[in-house]
């Protein structure tokens, strides 16, 4: 049991940084024809879920568990813990925010879009939080494989959300180089040119 | 929560060219409807949605990064 409350905690970070990883690739503009765009967002979505389960086992087995006295209150109340208040309420204020993301993502149509991507962001805090609470809470976080852990995941996510950061989301329009001016054409008719017949199963560029 | 209309045969793909970032979500998932210019933007056959590319245009519409993809009642023009 308490093997397992430890494990889960360390996977769920590592799934987190995952997601975080895949979630930067969106706005970059990631992607090829054998990984197209939206199999990183699946990936992003359903490796956040992952995490979402491995924090589920994470919480029942530590409140569960007889080895420490924790609550299943704990999990989603911050800072009310018997047992090291201060590090236990880091953790369940990240896991506060990464419950709000997944339930704003998962109603991401029919929310203000503005609302989903103001919580969306919340994630780069949810992200050293966790980490946080897991190097201060975590009974082997200086244990070689909780070292591993916490720098695999420091370091890939302190490469990764600069360059998210330097890079902001354009479309590629805003960098290409301005086209050559057509052809002006002399004005020959005076009168107004036909409007085009649509053939059906044609693509037309008209957005109106 | 605001209920909102889904996408059903027989309607037709707009595309709000203001919202869109050109981020190629919906080419990819829709490309029987959606084709996308030399940037990056979506041109959209004006065909009304067939029964069975339905599923597909609501995950597109989805999937939209920025819901600038919807599905309306009347053909464009």
């Amino acid at each position: 049991m308490w093997f397992a409350a430890r494990s889960s905690g360390m996977v769920a970070i590592l799934l987190m940084t995952a997601t975080i990883l895949l979630g930067i690739l969106g706005p970059l503009r990631v992607g090829s024809a054998s990984w197209p765009r939206f199999a990183l967002a699946g990936l992003h979505r359903n490796i956040s879920l992952l995490t979402l389960a491995l924090l589920l086992v994470h919480v029942v087995t530590v409140a569960a568990d007889d080895y420490v006295p924790i609550t299943f209150a704990d999990a989603v109340i911050p800072f009310g813990s018997r047992y090291q208040p201060f590090w236990l309420g880091l953790g369940a204020v990240s896991f506060d925010i990464l419950l709000a993301l997944i339930i704003t993502s998962l109603l991401r149509p029919r929310i203000n879009l503005r609302l989903w991507k103001g919580i969306h962001w919340l994630a780069y805090l949810s992200w050293p939080i966790a980490l946080a609470h897991g190097i201060g809470a975590g009974t082997d976080a200086y244990s070689p494989i909780g070292l591993v852990t916490a720098a695999v995941s420091i370091v890939s996510v302190l490469v990764a959300v600069p360059i998210r950061i330097a890079r902001r989301d354009r479309p590629p329009i805003d960098s290409a180089p301005p086209k050559p001016a057509p052809a002006t054409k002399p004005v020959a008719a005076a009168r107004p040119a036909p409007e085009p017949v649509r053939l059906p199963g044609e693509f037309s560029t008209r957005t109106r | 929560m605001a209920k909102i209309p889904q996408a059903e045969a027989g309607q037709f793909l707009r595309v709000n060219p203001i919202a869109c970032v050109a981020r190629g979500m919906c080419a990819e998932l829709l490309p029987e409807q959606v084709k996308l210019d030399e940037w990056g933007y979506p041109i959209l056959k004006g065909d009304p949605l067939p029964p069975q590319l339905v599923a597909h245009a609501r995950r597109a519409i989805a999937e939209c990064p920025t819901l600038a993809l919807r599905s309306d009642p009347t053909p464009r023009g």
